[in-house]
């Protein structure tokens, strides 16, 4: 793993952010510096805030309160200026079941605003092992295939920050493997990763940087290796057991 | 130039999927004939009826034809949470909305120009020297029901039973352009077209200036959750 250059500006800075949807208080003061070729990764239930916290730095979301720098530009300012340096990858892939593979990298290229993405695209898809099926509507895809995609999707337009959603649910046990090192290499770029998860068994191996998150706050924030994160986790949840409303 | 190509885009995209999936399209045509089918085989009218219903009747199928149309608008989107996909690119969501709202004007052109000509065929009503016209007219008021349910639909598409939901929140907010497109279109059914044309004419435009520009305008607090 390659340590990261806390020398440079930090590339992701949030400061006492606050969200509520409603009634319900999603982030509650968090504070977060995130430095180039740092891997990071949220721990916590579903619930926490952790995808809420990814989807402030996008500025998808709103915050209430705060303020979140990303390279150094206000997400609140000019969000369309950071998207273009952000990567999205969740749950869901974000595409569209009836383009096909190239038509789909095709028409986010386009919105953002690549010259000649062709040549990228079909780049893209060879490193994600889909050349053969860049022309097949994705409907026909099996997750593992989409989710490969929707990591293309992600990685075409070369953003320095990846943000990851729960990436790994529902990826068998290959295609887990294979994003896994994805993000290893991306990382060793001194690109930026930061991922939100409850799960601590799939593709974690690269991560440096831990913050475990409960109620919208970040509770605990640690820079060890996976295995003492993992029993450090594991204790947590057993010591602070889910309220059930 | 930015903004408009990023428009298109989506704009192009929307045609794709639409042109291989023909779900909006087929779900408005085949209503659109039906409840002409249904009101030609009630009422058999004869030309003096036309003319007194026949603007009522054609915009009532317009405006329903072009709500199940408009509910299909933003169901593409929740698949595979794809609008996140939109929201995450660098552009200015307005561009979401002017895509869209094209694409539906499109859609919606298609469908009203189809259950024209059946109106016509089925009410012996002579269209060709209205055309003109009546093209206009279609156009203003389709274009002020487009904008206003494109960003209804946006918000429909969160709620619970969107569906019901949507001409719940739209036909309120669109009842004065559908007067405005009623009235003249009952003036053009007349021969020489009556002196409220005008009026109407520029009560449709004024509307769409408003109605345009508003939903573009608020359309970033609507995304925004």
């Amino acid at each position: 793993m390659k340590s990261p250059n806390h020398q440079t500006q930090p590339c992701v800075q949030v400061e006492h952010v606050e969200k509520w949807f409603g009634h319900t208080v999603a982030l509650q003061g968090v504070s977060l510096t995130v430095h180039p070729g740092d891997f990071v990764v949220f721990l916590g239930r579903n619930g926490a805030g952790k995808s809420t916290l990814l989807r402030v730095i996008a500025r998808i979301v709103k915050p209430n309160g705060g303020r979140v720098y990303v390279c150094g530009i206000d997400v609140l300012k000019n969000p369309e200026k950071i998207r273009s340096r952000l990567g999205f990858v969740a749950h869901s892939s974000f595409l569209y079941r009836h383009l096909t593979a190239f038509e789909n990298l095709l028409f986010f290229a386009k919105l953002y605003q690549m010259r000649h993405p062709e040549g990228r695209i079909q780049e893209t898809l060879h490193w994600v092992g889909l050349e053969k099926q860049a022309h097949r509507q994705i409907g026909g895809f099996s997750r593992g295939m989409q989710q490969r995609l929707a990591i293309a999707r992600a990685v075409l337009h070369g953003p320095e920050i990846l943000l990851l959603d729960e990436p790994f649910a529902g990826l068998d046990f290959e295609a887990a493997e294979l994003l896994g090192q994805w993000l290893k290499d991306f990382v060793g770029n001194q690109k930026t990763v930061i991922m939100a998860t409850h799960d601590l068994e799939q593709g974690l191996e690269g991560a440096g940087r831990w913050a475990i998150v409960e109620h919208g706050r970040i509770v605990e924030e640690m820079r060890e290796g996976y295995a003492s994160v993992r029993e450090k986790y594991k204790r947590f949840l057993r010591e602070r057991p889910r309220e059930i409303s | 130039m930015k903004f408009l190509s990023q428009s298109f885009t989506i704009f192009w995209k929307d045609v794709l999927i639409e042109y291989r999936t023909k779900d909006a399209l087929t779900s408005m045509l085949m209503f659109g004939l039906l409840v002409i089918l249904m009101f030609h085989f009630a009422f058999e009218p004869d030309g003096q009826e036309t003319e007194r219903f026949g603007p009522g009747l054609l915009w009532m199928t317009f405006i329903f034809a072009g709500i199940l149309g408009l509910n299909r608008s933003f169901a593409g989107e929740r698949e595979n949470d794809s609008l996140q996909g939109l929201l995450m690119a660098p552009t200015d969501w307005g561009t979401i909305f002017l895509g869209k709202m094209l694409a539906n004007l499109v859609f919606m052109l298609i469908a009203d120009g189809v259950i024209l000509l059946c109106f016509a065929l089925f009410f012996n009503f002579d269209l060709l020297p209205r055309i003109g016209w009546l093209s206009l007219i279609t156009l203003l008021g389709t274009l002020a029901f487009v904008s206003v349910g494109t960003i209804l639909s946006a918000i429909a598409m969160n709620t619970r039973m969107s569906e019901v939901m949507l001409p719940v929140l739209l036909i309120p907010v669109v009842l004065p352009a559908v007067v405005g497109a009623v009235e003249s279109t009952a003036a053009v059914f007349t021969d020489p077209p009556g002196e409220a044309l005008g009026f109407w004419l520029r009560f449709l435009v004024v509307y769409n200036v408003i109605f345009v520009t508003l939903p573009f305008l608020l359309f970033d607090f609507v995304l925004e959750e």
